[in-house]
């Protein structure tokens, strides 16, 4: 029923031995063993209760059964009773020292996880898609702890003290009992998880397949329905559909298999004990060969969620295991200076490229080639171009994120790359790709770009990139919620929103990645009509696919295929042929079609 | 997902028509039912079988081969079955995925592209695919449980009353303590969970939402000054779930004392009374034995009940989009005139007062427009983004409705077409949208969409025409490559050349062109330019477009303006 995730089985290799586990299982838990210990002797005790109770409650009725009347017969009731109870509490504090300790483990591997993972480099992070799949893999240390972990430790402990009390009560039908609990606990699980994980590789593939075509059937609606393929494309993910439900079969059908096995083990061993103490019944006496039985009979219980929990484990431990590369390939850095976020002296802070060439990926041409830009204080320069242009390298390359391959960039005279992130983010910061909102009010969404901000200065910052009167009108202010990831706010209040946090934070030089992004054209137009109001007379690295208004900047640069293909003032380029003579006119068309089109 | 946020849902509705999407209807129940009763009656012969040989151990006979024979026979049919049932209950998952599946993407391709554009496909797919499979644990863990939750206690009871009915009565009086106090404790936490609920999806989500928005953070300095929130709130959520197990648990705990305390119960009078020797030792042991039994199923029901919330409330999130009935394209088996798609020879759209509105919207995205389209003749439509072009060209298409007005295509109101009708209809059309989508699967089979069984020189011819065998040929396996989501990566000029291609292959009498080069750069635009030129000639066609190399093909230019029409005007075509 659990599987693991898609990309488990790949990552699932050679080193997956138990000492691998055992140091994932280290490594995630660190400074947590105290609690885990306890999490695990409640979890055995209440098992051992359980199991206490049975073998109490056989003696008690085979001794009975004998018609002796002793003393340790009220002592064994008096026993089945506090057993009885026992049990319960136990399993009530197993359940609470257990999920202690995984939510524990959790938070800290949370903040030892963000503290591994801000050092990165932001094309790290997008590279390896860490930012969204590290916090599903971190959750995955519940589900290790809680459905595999104490599992088996529960299972160990239980089973080592049934095979004590059969061995004291007849040691070769404890040798019978070892090997029967060994079969099913210890040799039945991993096979069938291993069966499972192997079929989980199908399945991976499988359900890859499955969201492509569900994909086409969905995102190609229009075409399909217009060329009459609907049927056809459906019955593509039916079959997707069929395949995957196979896979999972398999992968399933192994633990069902195991479980059948066990169950077949149990009444093996069951029968085998009993035998044996039947068999030397003169020896030990009647009373302990109900005892063996019954205990015997009881002790497989807890053994019955073992393939599920090694099922389990292979997935979290896949998952950990990416969280443990996260967390060893942490490059030490200095802590953060004080005071990091606030503003430094806005004085005479230039920008400058020279003949800068940056190279991406060492496979691929350059993203960046020989670009000259330069950008004096108070002035502001616009970059337009076609999407894949490079523009959003130069910003990288402006933001210290990527270092030239030739070439120099100079911020405030000094390259920004390699220096450290509280002094570079206080020379420059501004809106880059795909901003976030997050899950807090939006006066504190503002305020992480200027933590002391005043309430005056929120309003003066949302003034002016153009959001204030839509926040008066919601009915909490700035106290709203904007929802996750900014659901409940438009796309033009997203983007104006961090317009507004870029403006907050003030930094000498202001570098905006497509403000008007995913925005349509009016909307687009309007936006950047306010990023340009804002933005006058400060030192501004404009990019935009957008070129109406552009008329205010002091200079717009052509990026093509990343070179600089031309450069200029609006009209000098709107007078001469290519890239932005021939958007401009696409703009003005889409604006006032029909006096351009006659103009033709 | 933690075991706290699973118990914390409130039970949806979506549980009895989850129940109706079972396979094979009525005979999968019977199955099932008959395969868990079988299964408690091996489960009180085992321990009438195994009471027996310790009893006669206990008196120290030599143990009977007939007894452990059936004993041997009962374990090994029980674990058949235990293997059977749990495949039974794969299927039945299986079959309830394929159908809601299917359900899913009947409702999307009735709803059309219009239905589609109003939410976020992403989040569809993920439903349809990995979000169904949420739905593992209620079916094969939770449905499985009710059979044996009812079976193997009656089965139970009764072989105890013939035994000892003392001991019987006893269970039989305890036992519905167990769904009592369930029901009692569980409604009392539920209040808890809920009102913290809220709160702790807010605090749990919070990590998540800081690692995604890192780089934002770290453009203004504050990834490091969050290190300590993150801590703090992460904490804060451990505080919060612990406060809030500490009663979901307890529940649990009361259903532990119930079972186990029972057991205790009828233990020490059996004891006892086997003291006096009014019981034997073999009655004893099956009561002994097949007490715990009786509460297990029950206890598991509720274990996996909590762990089914989620899939129940995927079942939900399915069946709200599959009843969503908003904007219905088609209207099946609805009564009218067959469409003469092809009357005339070309087809003519003719709109008469027609008005669309989109729900949620206050302005009418068309308003009282009329508009005809005399076969033969090309129009352009142009006007500012949101003017209502690509509404219009949606009516045509069958992807958005008129409110008021009719909407004649081919001389037949398309108010009445019926599925096959727009089938037929739009089998008169090519249509190449902004963003077109290449599907998995070669280039070959991406350009012949509408007729996969086109012969290969067709395949070809029409590539050509559409500039496409000037790329395909760089191609690794020429047209043979796989493209889509798993295959190369095609450029946006390169992708509306294979969608002219579709066109050109189907050889159509009206062509509708929505801003073909909008997203395209000047280079990659040339090309597009030029295949979509050839084509229009000869045709009838709608042309969204403010490119006046299309334009310069237009008879007539229609401005739009707030859904109305703004100005319609003869060219007299550029050339002539």
């Amino acid at each position: 029923m659990t599987e693991p995730t898609p990309g488990t089985a790949a990552e699932d290799g050679a080193a997956a031995g138990p000492a691998g586990t055992a140091r994932t299982l280290r490594e995630v838990t660190r400074g947590h063993g105290g609690r885990l210990a306890l999490a695990a002797l409640a979890a055995a005790s209440a098992e051992l209760a359980g199991l206490g109770l049975t073998a109490t409650a056989a003696w008690l009725i085979a001794t009975a059964a004998e018609q002796r009347l002793i003393g340790a017969l009220g002592l064994a009731i008096v026993g089945v009773r506090a057993f009885a109870l026992a049990r319960g509490v136990l399993r009530y504090l197993e359940r609470l020292t257990g999920h202690d300790v995984a939510l524990r483990a959790l938070a800290d591997l949370r903040g030892r996880v963000y503290d591994a993972l801000v050092p990165r480099g932001v094309r790290r992070w997008r590279r390896d898609d860490l930012l969204n799949r590290m916090s599903t893999d971190v959750d995955a240390v519940q589900d290790l702890l809680l459905r595999s972990w104490l599992p088996v430790a529960v299972a160990g402990a239980a089973g080592a003290a049934a095979v004590a009390v059969t061995a004291f009560l007849h040691p070769p039908a404890a040798l019978l009992l070892a090997a029967g609990l060994l079969l099913a606990g210890a040799v039945l699980p991993p096979l069938a998880a291993a069966r499972s994980a192997a079929a989980a590789a199908s399945v991976a593939r499988v359900r890859a397949e499955l969201a492509v075509h569900t994909g086409d059937v969905l995102e190609g609606a229009a075409e399909l329905a217009v060329y009459g393929a609907h049927d056809r494309f459906a019955a593509r993910v039916a079959g997707a559909g069929d395949r995957l439900a196979a896979a999972q079969r398999r992968a399933a059908g192994a633990e069902a298999l195991a479980g059948a096995g066990q169950i077949l083990v149990q009444g093996a061993t069951v029968l085998a004990v009993a035998l044996a103490g039947i068999a030397a019944v003169d020896v030990i006496g009647g009373v302990a060969v109900v005892v063996l039985g019954l205990t015997a009979l009881a002790v497989f219980e807890p053994l019955r969620p073992l393939p599920a929990a090694l099922v389990q484990l292979r997935a979290s431990r896949a998952a950990l295991r990416r969280v443990v590369a996260v967390l060893g390939s942490a490059p030490g850095e200095a802590a953060a200076a004080p005071g990091d976020g606030g503003t430094a002296d806005p004085a005479a802070v230039d920008l400058r490229l020279d003949d800068v060439t940056v190279r991406l990926d060492p496979s691929r041409p350059p993203a960046l080639r020989g670009v000259r830009l330069d950008v004096p204080a108070g002035r502001r320069v616009a970059v337009v171009g076609p999407s894949g242009a490079g523009k959003s390298t130069l910003i990288a390359a402006v933001l210290g994120e990527v270092a030239p391959e030739s070439g120099t960039v100079l911020l405030a005279g000094r390259p920004p790359a390699g220096r450290p992130d509280a002094e570079l983010r206080r020379l420059v910061s501004g809106v880059t790709q795909d901003p976030h909102v997050f899950q807090v009010s939006l006066a504190e969404n503002l305020r992480l770009a200027r933590p002391g901000a005043t309430a005056e200065q929120l309003r003066e910052a949302a003034r002016a990139a153009g959001l204030l009167a839509d926040i008066d009108a919601m009915p909490e202010g700035f106290e709203t919620l904007p929802g996750q990831d900014g659901a409940q706010l438009s796309g033009g209040q997203r983007q104006r929103l961090a317009l507004a946090r870029a403006l907050l934070a003030d930094p000498p030089v202001l570098v905006l990645d497509e403000p008007t992004e995913g925005l349509d054209d009016e909307l687009a137009d309007a936006v950047l009509g306010d990023v340009l109001a804002a933005t006058a007379d400060r030192t501004t690295l404009l990019v935009t696919h957008r070129l109406t208004g552009l008329e205010a900047v002091d200079e717009i640069v052509v990026l093509e295929d990343g070179r600089i293909t031309q450069r200029g003032g609006h009209a000098e380029l709107a007078a001469r042929p290519g890239y932005f003579r021939e958007r401009l006119t696409a703009e003005q068309l889409a604006r006032a079609p029909l006096a351009a089109a006659g103009a033709d | 997902m933690t075991t706290a946020e699973g118990a914390a849902r409130r039970t949806p509705p979506a549980r009895g028509r989850l129940l109706g999407l079972l396979p094979g209807g009525r005979g999968h129940v019977l199955a099932f039912a008959a395969g868990s009763t079988v299964t408690a009656v091996l489960i009180v012969a085992q321990a009438d079988l195994l009471a027996a040989l310790l009893a006669g151990g206990f008196a120290g006979a030599a143990p009977a081969w007939p007894l452990i024979a059936a004993l041997a026979a009962v374990v090994c049919v029980r674990a058949a079955l235990w293997f059977g049932l749990e495949a039974l209950a794969r299927r039945a998952a299986d079959a309830v995925k394929a159908r809601l599946r299917t359900e899913l993407l009947d409702r999307a391709q009735r709803g059309g592209p219009g239905w589609l554009a109003g939410r976020r496909r992403g989040e569809l797919v993920t439903l349809a695919t990995r979000g169904l499979d949420a739905l593992d644990p209620y079916v094969t863990g939770y449905l499985p449980a009710l059979v044996p939750a009812v079976v193997v206690p009656v089965a139970i009871l009764i072989r105890l009353t013939a035994a000892d009915w003392g001991s019987a009565l006893i269970i039989l009086l305890t036992l519905p303590l167990i769904p009592v106090f369930g029901a009692l404790v569980g409604a009392h936490t539920r209040d808890a969970t809920l009102r913290q609920w809220r709160s702790l999806e807010r605090l749990g989500g919070h990590f998540a939402d800081v690692v995604a928005g890192l780089p934002t953070l770290r453009v203004f300095g504050r990834a490091r000054a969050q290190a300590e929130v993150v801590r703090r709130i992460a904490d804060a959520h451990r505080g919060a779930t612990m406060r809030t197990l500490r009663i979901a648990f307890l529940s649990a705990l009361v259903l532990e004392l119930v079972a186990s305390v029972s057991v205790a119960l009828v233990a020490v009078p059996v004891g006892l009374r086997l003291l006096d020797g009014q019981l034997t030792l073999h009655v004893a042991l099956l009561v002994l034995i097949l007490a715990p039994e009786a509460y297990l199923p029950l206890r598991a029901l509720g274990t996996r009940f909590h762990a089914s919330a989620e899939g129940l409330a995927v079942a939900e999130r399915a069946f709200g989009v599959i009843d969503d009935e908003t904007r219905v394209a088609a209207a099946p088996g609805a009564a009218g005139p067959p469409p003469g798609a092809r009357a005339g020879g070309a087809p003519a759209v003719r709109l008469e007062g027609v008005t669309v509105r989109y729900p949620g919207r206050d302005r009418p995205a068309l308003a009282e427009v009329s508009l005809e389209i005399r076969p033969g003749e090309r129009v352009a439509l142009v006007g500012p983004s949101g003017a209502g072009k690509s509404t219009l060209l949606a009516l045509v298409l069958g992807f958005a409705r008129a409110d008021s007005g009719r909407v004649l295509l081919g001389g037949a109101d398309a108010a009445a077409f019926t599925d096959a009708d727009w089938a037929r209809w739009r089998a008169g059309l090519g249509w190449i949208g902004q963003r077109p989508h290449l599907f998995a699967g070669t280039l070959a089979e991406n350009i012949a969409l509408a007729e996969p069984s086109a012969p290969s020189d067709a395949v070809e011819a029409a590539a050509r025409a559409a500039r496409v065998d000037a790329f395909a040929a760089e191609l690794p396996e020429g047209y043979a490559t796989r493209l889509g989501e798993r295959g190369a990566g095609l450029s946006a000029g390169q992708r509306q050349r294979v969608a002219l291609a579709r066109a050109v292959l189907r050889d159509p009498p009206l062509l509708l062109l929505d801003e073909p080069t909008a997203h395209l750069d000047g280079r990659s635009e040339a090309a597009v330019l030029a295949a979509t030129s050839a084509l229009l000639t000869g045709r009838t066609a709608v042309l969204v477009t403010h490119r006046p190399a299309l334009l310069a093909h237009a008879d007539r230019v229609v401005t739009l303006r707030d859904g109305r029409i703004a100005a319609a005007r003869a060219t007299g075509s550029a050339d002539d």
